[in-house]
Protein backbone atom coordinates (compact mmCIF):
# COMPACT_ATOMS: atom_id res chain seq x y z
CA UNK A 1 0.00 0.00 0.00
CA UNK A 2 1.39 3.46 -0.60
CA UNK A 3 0.61 6.88 1.23
CA UNK A 4 -0.33 8.26 -2.15
CA UNK A 5 -3.75 9.89 -0.40
CA UNK A 6 -4.67 12.05 -3.55
CA UNK A 7 -4.55 14.45 -6.78
CA UNK A 8 -3.89 17.86 -5.97
CA UNK A 9 -3.79 21.03 -7.96
CA UNK A 10 -0.67 22.65 -8.51
CA UNK A 11 -2.90 26.30 -8.57
CA UNK A 12 -5.43 26.12 -6.78
CA UNK A 13 -5.15 22.71 -4.51
CA UNK A 14 -8.31 21.44 -5.35
CA UNK A 15 -8.02 17.48 -4.61
CA UNK A 16 -9.19 14.72 -6.87
CA UNK A 17 -9.00 10.70 -5.97
CA UNK A 18 -5.82 9.08 -7.44
CA UNK A 19 -7.19 8.36 -11.33
CA UNK A 20 -5.59 8.76 -14.57
CA UNK A 21 -6.19 12.68 -14.87
CA UNK A 22 -3.65 15.41 -15.62
CA UNK A 23 -5.14 18.60 -15.61
CA UNK A 24 -7.64 20.14 -12.69
CA UNK A 25 -11.18 20.65 -13.80
CA UNK A 26 -11.31 24.14 -12.75
CA UNK A 27 -8.19 26.45 -13.33
CA UNK A 28 -6.68 23.50 -15.82
CA UNK A 29 -3.47 23.14 -13.53
CA UNK A 30 -1.51 20.40 -13.31
CA UNK A 31 -2.53 17.61 -11.01
CA UNK A 32 0.21 15.90 -8.36
CA UNK A 33 0.00 13.19 -6.37
CA UNK A 34 -0.20 14.38 -2.25
CA UNK A 35 0.67 11.99 0.35
CA UNK A 36 0.29 11.07 3.73
CA UNK A 37 3.57 12.43 4.98
CA UNK A 38 3.05 11.73 8.64
CA UNK A 39 2.33 8.05 8.16
CA UNK A 40 5.37 7.62 5.20
CA UNK A 41 7.56 9.41 8.06
CA UNK A 42 6.41 6.62 10.49
CA UNK A 43 7.93 3.55 8.40
CA UNK A 44 10.75 5.07 6.15
CA UNK A 45 14.52 5.23 7.98
CA UNK A 46 17.71 5.78 6.46
CA UNK A 47 18.63 1.93 7.26
CA UNK A 48 15.25 0.55 5.49
CA UNK A 49 15.66 2.58 2.60
CA UNK A 50 19.32 1.96 2.50
CA UNK A 51 18.76 -2.12 2.94
CA UNK A 52 16.15 -2.08 -0.31
CA UNK A 53 16.82 -3.29 -3.67
CA UNK A 54 20.13 -1.67 -5.81
CA UNK A 55 17.03 0.05 -8.07
CA UNK A 56 14.74 3.17 -7.83
CA UNK A 57 12.53 0.74 -6.07
CA UNK A 58 14.66 0.97 -2.65
CA UNK A 59 12.66 4.28 -2.45
CA UNK A 60 8.94 2.43 -2.73
CA UNK A 61 7.62 3.93 -0.11
CA UNK A 62 8.03 7.38 -1.00
CA UNK A 63 6.15 6.34 -4.32
CA UNK A 64 2.63 5.70 -5.26
CA UNK A 65 2.54 2.89 -7.01
CA UNK A 66 0.44 0.12 -4.75
CA UNK A 67 1.33 -3.89 -6.32
CA UNK A 68 3.55 -5.52 -8.09
CA UNK A 69 6.24 -2.37 -10.01
CA UNK A 70 6.95 -2.81 -13.52
CA UNK A 71 10.75 -2.46 -13.02
CA UNK A 72 13.75 -3.27 -16.15
CA UNK A 73 16.36 -3.10 -13.65
CA UNK A 74 16.49 1.29 -13.26
CA UNK A 75 18.00 3.48 -10.93
CA UNK A 76 21.17 3.66 -8.18
CA UNK A 77 23.22 4.59 -11.19
CA UNK A 78 26.98 6.04 -10.12
CA UNK A 79 27.25 9.32 -8.82
CA UNK A 80 31.15 9.71 -9.51
CA UNK A 81 33.61 12.20 -7.99
CA UNK A 82 34.48 14.07 -11.00
CA UNK A 83 38.43 15.09 -10.28
CA UNK A 84 39.80 15.56 -13.85
CA UNK A 85 36.43 17.45 -15.02
CA UNK A 86 36.30 19.93 -11.74
CA UNK A 87 40.27 20.69 -12.17
CA UNK A 88 39.25 21.90 -15.64
CA UNK A 89 36.35 23.85 -14.33
CA UNK A 90 37.89 25.16 -10.73
CA UNK A 91 35.50 22.74 -8.95
CA UNK A 92 36.92 20.67 -5.92
CA UNK A 93 33.85 19.10 -5.26
CA UNK A 94 32.25 18.33 -8.27
CA UNK A 95 29.82 15.20 -8.77
CA UNK A 96 28.38 13.63 -11.73
CA UNK A 97 25.04 11.28 -11.60
CA UNK A 98 25.41 9.26 -14.11
CA UNK A 99 22.07 8.11 -15.54
CA UNK A 100 23.14 7.08 -18.68
CA UNK A 101 23.67 4.29 -17.05
CA UNK A 102 19.95 3.53 -17.21
CA UNK A 103 18.10 0.07 -18.98
CA UNK A 104 17.31 2.42 -22.26
CA UNK A 105 20.64 4.65 -21.46
CA UNK A 106 18.25 7.95 -20.04
CA UNK A 107 16.53 8.88 -16.97
CA UNK A 108 13.20 8.39 -18.75
CA UNK A 109 13.22 5.01 -17.30
CA UNK A 110 12.21 6.37 -14.06
CA UNK A 111 9.03 8.42 -14.55
CA UNK A 112 8.34 5.61 -17.32
CA UNK A 113 8.69 2.68 -14.62
CA UNK A 114 6.32 4.20 -12.40
CA UNK A 115 3.76 5.35 -14.76
CA UNK A 116 3.55 2.06 -16.69
CA UNK A 117 2.81 0.36 -13.00
CA UNK A 118 0.01 2.75 -12.42
CA UNK A 119 -1.00 2.43 -16.04
CA UNK A 120 -1.37 -1.59 -15.00
CA UNK A 121 -2.91 -0.46 -12.03
CA UNK A 122 -5.96 1.71 -13.56
CA UNK A 123 -6.42 -1.27 -16.04
CA UNK A 124 -4.59 -0.09 -19.12
CA UNK A 125 -3.92 -2.92 -21.31
CA UNK A 126 -2.01 -0.24 -23.92
CA UNK A 127 0.66 2.83 -23.32
CA UNK A 128 1.01 5.75 -25.23
CA UNK A 129 3.56 8.55 -25.77
CA UNK A 130 5.19 11.14 -28.55
CA UNK A 131 8.77 11.52 -28.78
CA UNK A 132 11.50 11.31 -30.89
CA UNK A 133 13.70 9.53 -28.46
CA UNK A 134 14.35 8.87 -24.72
CA UNK A 135 11.10 8.62 -24.17
CA UNK A 136 9.92 6.35 -26.76
CA UNK A 137 12.27 4.05 -25.99
CA UNK A 138 11.68 3.93 -22.24
CA UNK A 139 7.89 3.36 -23.05
CA UNK A 140 8.46 0.51 -25.31
CA UNK A 141 11.26 -1.03 -23.28
CA UNK A 142 8.87 -1.13 -20.16
CA UNK A 143 5.67 -1.98 -22.36
CA UNK A 144 7.58 -5.03 -23.17
CA UNK A 145 8.24 -6.32 -19.72
CA UNK A 146 4.69 -5.95 -18.87
CA UNK A 147 2.98 -7.62 -21.56
CA UNK A 148 1.39 -4.43 -22.63
CA UNK A 149 0.84 -2.81 -25.71
CA UNK A 150 2.25 0.26 -26.71
CA UNK A 151 1.72 3.41 -29.03
CA UNK A 152 4.65 5.21 -30.14
CA UNK A 153 3.91 8.77 -32.02
CA UNK A 154 7.09 10.13 -33.82
CA UNK A 155 7.24 13.18 -36.77
CA UNK A 156 7.95 11.82 -40.06
CA UNK A 157 11.24 14.27 -40.54
CA UNK A 158 13.11 12.55 -37.69
CA UNK A 159 15.80 10.34 -39.18
CA UNK A 160 15.33 6.75 -39.56
CA UNK A 161 17.93 6.18 -37.58
CA UNK A 162 16.91 7.29 -34.35
CA UNK A 163 14.25 4.83 -34.34
CA UNK A 164 15.73 1.63 -34.09
CA UNK A 165 16.47 2.28 -30.20
CA UNK A 166 12.58 2.35 -30.45
CA UNK A 167 11.51 -0.14 -32.82
CA UNK A 168 13.88 -2.80 -31.19
CA UNK A 169 11.46 -3.42 -28.16
CA UNK A 170 8.28 -3.96 -31.03
CA UNK A 171 5.62 -0.83 -29.81
CA UNK A 172 3.15 -0.02 -32.80
CA UNK A 173 5.64 2.52 -34.84
CA UNK A 174 3.36 5.32 -35.67
CA UNK A 175 5.34 8.48 -38.14
CA UNK A 176 2.54 11.67 -38.39
CA UNK A 177 3.01 13.26 -41.84
CA UNK A 178 3.53 16.73 -39.92
CA UNK A 179 4.90 19.22 -37.22
CA UNK A 180 5.64 18.86 -33.40
CA UNK A 181 2.67 20.70 -32.81
CA UNK A 182 0.31 18.43 -35.07
CA UNK A 183 1.56 15.53 -33.43
CA UNK A 184 0.89 17.36 -30.32
CA UNK A 185 -2.26 18.68 -31.08
CA UNK A 186 -2.73 14.85 -32.54
CA UNK A 187 -1.92 13.50 -29.47
CA UNK A 188 -4.54 15.21 -27.23
CA UNK A 189 -6.97 14.43 -29.62
CA UNK A 190 -6.05 10.78 -29.60
CA UNK A 191 -6.24 10.61 -25.79
CA UNK A 192 -9.86 11.83 -25.68
CA UNK A 193 -11.07 9.39 -28.26
CA UNK A 194 -8.78 5.94 -26.98
CA UNK A 195 -8.62 4.35 -23.70
CA UNK A 196 -5.21 4.11 -23.56
CA UNK A 197 -2.60 5.04 -20.83
CA UNK A 198 -0.65 8.32 -22.46
CA UNK A 199 2.53 8.53 -20.28
CA UNK A 200 2.77 12.26 -20.54
CA UNK A 201 -0.85 13.42 -20.58
CA UNK A 202 -3.42 11.41 -18.62
CA UNK A 203 -0.64 9.27 -16.46
CA UNK A 204 1.47 12.76 -15.96
CA UNK A 205 1.42 13.22 -12.30
CA UNK A 206 2.66 9.83 -11.96
CA UNK A 207 5.30 10.08 -14.39
CA UNK A 208 6.32 12.90 -12.87
CA UNK A 209 6.74 11.01 -9.61
CA UNK A 210 9.76 8.50 -10.97
CA UNK A 211 12.04 11.65 -11.18
CA UNK A 212 12.34 12.03 -7.46
CA UNK A 213 14.17 9.50 -7.40
CA UNK A 214 17.08 11.28 -8.77
CA UNK A 215 17.26 13.54 -5.54
CA UNK A 216 16.66 10.40 -3.17
CA UNK A 217 19.69 8.68 -4.61
CA UNK A 218 22.10 11.61 -4.79
CA UNK A 219 21.10 12.67 -1.20
CA UNK A 220 21.68 8.87 0.11
CA UNK A 221 25.50 8.56 -2.39
CA UNK A 222 26.22 11.72 -0.51
CA UNK A 223 26.10 9.97 3.10
CA UNK A 224 22.14 11.70 3.61
CA UNK A 225 22.69 15.19 2.78
CA UNK A 226 21.34 17.70 0.02
CA UNK A 227 24.43 19.25 -2.07
CA UNK A 228 25.23 22.65 -2.08
CA UNK A 229 24.41 23.21 -5.77
CA UNK A 230 22.60 21.12 -8.34
CA UNK A 231 22.66 21.47 -12.14
CA UNK A 232 20.26 19.95 -14.15
CA UNK A 233 18.62 20.04 -17.75
CA UNK A 234 15.41 21.11 -18.78
CA UNK A 235 12.84 20.60 -21.30
CA UNK A 236 9.56 20.42 -19.77
CA UNK A 237 10.69 21.12 -16.64
CA UNK A 238 9.25 18.30 -14.68
CA UNK A 239 12.36 16.36 -13.89
CA UNK A 240 14.01 19.98 -12.63
CA UNK A 241 11.06 20.47 -10.22
CA UNK A 242 11.32 16.82 -9.12
CA UNK A 243 14.96 16.58 -8.20
CA UNK A 244 14.36 19.78 -5.74
CA UNK A 245 11.10 17.42 -4.78
CA UNK A 246 13.14 14.91 -3.87
CA UNK A 247 15.71 16.53 -2.02
CA UNK A 248 12.66 18.39 0.16
CA UNK A 249 10.51 15.45 0.61
CA UNK A 250 13.65 13.99 2.39
CA UNK A 251 14.33 16.53 4.65
CA UNK A 252 10.46 16.76 5.53
CA UNK A 253 10.98 12.99 6.86
CA UNK A 254 13.62 13.84 8.86
CA UNK A 255 15.99 11.77 6.91
CA UNK A 256 18.57 14.20 6.05
CA UNK A 257 18.57 17.89 7.45
CA UNK A 258 17.34 21.23 6.05
CA UNK A 259 17.63 21.66 2.31
CA UNK A 260 19.78 24.67 1.51
CA UNK A 261 20.74 23.82 -2.75
CA UNK A 262 20.97 26.23 -5.13
CA UNK A 263 19.04 24.61 -8.08
CA UNK A 264 20.82 25.59 -11.72
CA UNK A 265 18.57 25.18 -14.71
CA UNK A 266 20.22 24.34 -17.77
CA UNK A 267 18.84 24.89 -21.35
CA UNK A 268 20.25 25.23 -25.05
CA UNK A 269 20.24 28.92 -26.57
CA UNK A 270 17.77 27.44 -29.46
CA UNK A 271 15.25 26.27 -27.26
CA UNK A 272 15.59 28.21 -23.78
CA UNK A 273 11.82 28.93 -23.01
CA UNK A 274 12.58 29.31 -18.98
CA UNK A 275 15.80 30.47 -19.19
CA UNK A 276 14.26 33.67 -20.99
CA UNK A 277 11.48 34.09 -17.97
CA UNK A 278 14.16 33.88 -15.92
CA UNK A 279 16.52 36.27 -17.54
CA UNK A 280 13.09 38.73 -18.18
CA UNK A 281 12.14 38.05 -14.36
CA UNK A 282 8.68 37.07 -15.19
CA UNK A 283 7.07 34.07 -14.24
CA UNK A 284 5.30 33.30 -17.31
CA UNK A 285 7.41 31.19 -19.91
CA UNK A 286 6.75 32.04 -23.44
CA UNK A 287 6.86 29.42 -25.79
CA UNK A 288 9.32 29.29 -28.61
CA UNK A 289 9.91 27.93 -31.52
CA UNK A 290 12.87 25.39 -31.18
CA UNK A 291 15.88 25.20 -33.15
CA UNK A 292 18.99 23.23 -31.44
CA UNK A 293 21.07 20.11 -31.64
CA UNK A 294 20.00 19.08 -28.47
CA UNK A 295 17.16 17.46 -29.25
CA UNK A 296 16.24 15.62 -26.21
CA UNK A 297 15.39 18.74 -24.49
CA UNK A 298 13.88 21.08 -27.49
CA UNK A 299 10.62 21.61 -25.72
CA UNK A 300 8.92 25.23 -26.85
CA UNK A 301 6.11 25.40 -24.37
CA UNK A 302 7.05 23.29 -20.98
CA UNK A 303 4.55 22.22 -19.13
CA UNK A 304 6.11 23.15 -15.95
CA UNK A 305 8.00 25.55 -17.09
CA UNK A 306 6.07 27.91 -14.10
CA UNK A 307 6.81 25.58 -11.39
CA UNK A 308 10.82 25.33 -12.38
CA UNK A 309 10.80 28.92 -12.39
CA UNK A 310 9.38 28.73 -9.04
CA UNK A 311 12.06 26.52 -8.13
CA UNK A 312 14.80 28.34 -9.22
CA UNK A 313 13.87 31.78 -7.44
CA UNK A 314 12.84 29.72 -4.31
CA UNK A 315 16.14 27.92 -3.85
CA UNK A 316 18.40 30.47 -4.94
CA UNK A 317 19.67 29.30 -8.15
CA UNK A 318 19.81 30.36 -11.45
CA UNK A 319 19.44 29.21 -15.07
CA UNK A 320 22.06 29.61 -18.11
CA UNK A 321 21.68 28.48 -21.95
CA UNK A 322 24.36 27.35 -23.76
CA UNK A 323 24.88 27.60 -27.56
CA UNK A 324 25.25 24.48 -29.56
CA UNK A 325 28.84 24.80 -29.82
CA UNK A 326 29.00 25.26 -26.00
CA UNK A 327 27.40 22.09 -25.31
CA UNK A 328 29.14 20.34 -28.12
CA UNK A 329 32.26 21.50 -26.67
CA UNK A 330 30.82 20.21 -23.16
CA UNK A 331 30.19 16.50 -24.34
CA UNK A 332 33.70 16.24 -25.54
CA UNK A 333 34.90 17.23 -22.85
CA UNK A 334 32.71 15.38 -20.39
CA UNK A 335 34.11 12.28 -22.46
CA UNK A 336 37.69 13.26 -22.38
CA UNK A 337 38.16 14.08 -19.19
CA UNK A 338 35.55 12.00 -17.01
CA UNK A 339 34.90 9.04 -19.48
CA UNK A 340 31.54 9.63 -19.64
CA UNK A 341 29.97 9.76 -23.38
CA UNK A 342 26.67 11.77 -23.04
CA UNK A 343 24.00 13.00 -25.47
CA UNK A 344 23.80 16.87 -25.87
CA UNK A 345 21.29 17.15 -23.04
CA UNK A 346 24.79 16.85 -20.84
CA UNK A 347 26.84 18.87 -22.68
CA UNK A 348 24.00 21.41 -22.06
CA UNK A 349 24.73 20.73 -18.45
CA UNK A 350 28.67 20.90 -18.80
CA UNK A 351 28.88 23.83 -20.55
CA UNK A 352 26.11 25.57 -17.88
CA UNK A 353 28.54 24.31 -15.65
CA UNK A 354 31.55 25.65 -17.11
CA UNK A 355 29.89 29.36 -17.18
CA UNK A 356 28.56 29.38 -13.52
CA UNK A 357 32.18 27.83 -12.16
CA UNK A 358 33.42 30.66 -14.34
CA UNK A 359 31.56 33.76 -13.65
CA UNK A 360 31.98 32.16 -9.40
CA UNK A 361 27.83 31.55 -9.14
CA UNK A 362 29.41 28.09 -8.18
CA UNK A 363 31.93 28.74 -5.74
CA UNK A 364 35.11 26.16 -5.93
CA UNK A 365 34.31 24.43 -2.53
CA UNK A 366 30.52 23.83 -3.15
CA UNK A 367 29.18 20.52 -3.44
CA UNK A 368 28.04 20.51 -6.73
CA UNK A 369 26.11 17.46 -8.49
CA UNK A 370 25.61 17.75 -12.59
CA UNK A 371 23.05 15.72 -13.81
CA UNK A 372 24.31 13.95 -16.52
CA UNK A 373 20.74 12.50 -17.72
CA UNK A 374 21.34 10.49 -20.85
CA UNK A 375 23.75 8.72 -22.95
CA UNK A 376 25.26 9.48 -25.99
CA UNK A 377 25.51 6.71 -28.98
CA UNK A 378 21.64 7.38 -29.41
CA UNK A 379 22.31 10.83 -31.33
CA UNK A 380 26.49 10.26 -31.51
CA UNK A 381 26.05 12.20 -34.98
CA UNK A 382 26.02 15.89 -33.00
CA UNK A 383 29.39 14.83 -32.69
CA UNK A 384 30.81 12.70 -35.61
CA UNK A 385 33.68 15.18 -36.14
CA UNK A 386 35.64 14.05 -33.56
CA UNK A 387 36.47 10.92 -36.04
CA UNK A 388 39.87 11.98 -36.98
CA UNK A 389 41.97 9.31 -37.70
CA UNK A 390 45.56 8.29 -38.46
CA UNK A 391 45.80 6.26 -41.69
CA UNK A 392 48.38 4.10 -41.13
CA UNK A 393 50.34 0.98 -43.74
CA UNK A 394 50.44 -2.30 -41.91
CA UNK A 395 53.90 -1.83 -41.00
CA UNK A 396 56.08 -0.18 -38.08
CA UNK A 397 57.91 2.34 -40.17
CA UNK A 398 54.55 3.64 -41.31
CA UNK A 399 52.62 3.84 -38.12
CA UNK A 400 55.59 5.92 -36.51
CA UNK A 401 55.85 7.93 -39.27
CA UNK A 402 52.06 8.56 -39.65
CA UNK A 403 51.38 9.28 -36.02
CA UNK A 404 55.41 10.01 -34.70
CA UNK A 405 55.69 7.59 -31.65
CA UNK A 406 59.29 6.32 -31.34
CA UNK A 407 60.17 3.73 -28.72
CA UNK B 1 -20.14 18.94 -28.56
CA UNK B 2 -16.50 18.51 -28.64
CA UNK B 3 -13.87 20.64 -26.31
CA UNK B 4 -10.33 21.55 -26.40
CA UNK B 5 -8.14 23.05 -23.65
CA UNK B 6 -5.62 25.76 -24.80
CA UNK B 7 -3.78 28.30 -23.94
CA UNK B 8 -3.99 31.68 -26.31
CA UNK B 9 -0.49 33.77 -25.80
CA UNK B 10 -1.20 37.08 -27.74
CA UNK B 11 1.66 39.37 -29.37
CA UNK B 12 1.82 43.29 -28.16
CA UNK B 13 -0.31 43.85 -31.36
CA UNK B 14 -3.19 42.11 -30.48
CA UNK B 15 -3.69 42.74 -27.47
CA UNK B 16 -6.82 45.55 -27.87
CA UNK B 17 -8.37 43.13 -30.61
CA UNK B 18 -11.24 41.16 -29.01
CA UNK B 19 -10.23 38.19 -30.23
CA UNK B 20 -12.24 36.05 -27.49
CA UNK B 21 -15.46 37.80 -28.68
CA UNK B 22 -14.81 37.29 -31.77
CA UNK B 23 -13.89 33.85 -31.63
CA UNK B 24 -17.28 32.97 -29.66
CA UNK B 25 -19.66 35.11 -32.60
CA UNK B 26 -18.16 34.17 -35.67
CA UNK B 27 -17.91 30.35 -35.44
CA UNK B 28 -20.37 29.78 -32.41
CA UNK B 29 -17.65 28.65 -29.92
CA UNK B 30 -18.83 28.61 -26.76
CA UNK B 31 -15.44 30.09 -24.47
CA UNK B 32 -14.78 29.63 -20.58
CA UNK B 33 -11.94 31.52 -19.25
CA UNK B 34 -10.10 29.60 -16.59
CA UNK B 35 -6.98 31.71 -16.45
CA UNK B 36 -5.48 34.63 -17.78
CA UNK B 37 -2.52 37.13 -17.06
CA UNK B 38 -2.68 40.55 -19.89
CA UNK B 39 -0.52 43.34 -19.52
CA UNK B 40 0.26 46.00 -22.28
CA UNK B 41 2.72 44.33 -23.40
CA UNK B 42 1.59 40.80 -24.10
CA UNK B 43 -0.88 37.82 -22.49
CA UNK B 44 -1.33 34.46 -22.11
CA UNK B 45 -5.57 33.20 -20.98
CA UNK B 46 -5.99 29.63 -20.87
CA UNK B 47 -9.37 28.36 -21.44
CA UNK B 48 -11.78 25.69 -22.87
CA UNK B 49 -13.46 25.92 -25.62
CA UNK B 50 -16.81 23.88 -26.54
CA UNK B 51 -18.53 23.54 -30.22
CA UNK B 52 -19.13 21.50 -33.05
CA UNK B 53 -16.15 19.75 -34.33
CA UNK B 54 -15.76 21.65 -37.52
CA UNK B 55 -16.21 25.05 -35.44
CA UNK B 56 -13.59 24.40 -33.20
CA UNK B 57 -11.47 23.36 -36.05
CA UNK B 58 -11.89 26.78 -38.11
CA UNK B 59 -12.25 29.16 -34.92
CA UNK B 60 -8.55 27.87 -33.83
CA UNK B 61 -7.35 28.44 -37.64
CA UNK B 62 -9.02 31.61 -37.82
CA UNK B 63 -7.23 32.61 -34.10
CA UNK B 64 -4.20 31.11 -35.23
CA UNK B 65 -4.15 32.80 -38.45
CA UNK B 66 -4.67 36.35 -36.86
CA UNK B 67 -1.11 35.80 -34.87
CA UNK B 68 -2.10 34.19 -31.63
CA UNK B 69 -0.37 31.16 -30.72
CA UNK B 70 -2.36 28.06 -29.76
CA UNK B 71 -1.03 25.14 -27.79
CA UNK B 72 -2.95 22.87 -25.79
CA UNK B 73 -2.99 23.63 -22.12
CA UNK B 74 -0.99 20.36 -21.09
CA UNK B 75 2.11 22.00 -22.62
CA UNK B 76 4.16 20.15 -26.05
CA UNK B 77 3.67 16.47 -25.47
CA UNK B 78 6.49 15.53 -27.95
CA UNK B 79 9.24 15.06 -25.75
CA UNK B 80 13.10 13.74 -26.49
Amino acid sequence: MSYARALRCRKCGREYPVQPLSLCDFCLSPLEVSYDYKAMAGVVSREKLAGGPLSMWRYRDLLSVEGEVVDIGTGFTPLVKADNLGRELGLDRLYIKNDCLNPTYSFKDRPVSVAVTKAREFGFDTIACASTGNLAASVAAHAAKANMKSYVFVPSNVEPGKLVGIAIYNPVLVTVDGSYDDVNRLCTRIVERYNWGFININLRPYYAEGSKTLGYEVAEQLGWRAPDCVVAPAASGLSFTRIWQGLDELSMLGLIEPVNTHMYLSQAAGSSPIVNAFQAGSLHVHPVAPDTIAKSIAIGNPADGYYALRVVRQSGGGACAVTDEELINGMKLLAQTEGIFTEAAGGVVVGALRKLAASGVIKKNELTVAFITGAGPRTQETVSDIVQPFTVQPCLESFEEVVGVRV
Amino acid sequence: MAKRQVTFTFPQELIREPIIYTLSHQFKVVTNIRRADVSENRGWVVLELEGEEKDLEQGIAWVTSKGVRVDPVIGDIVEG
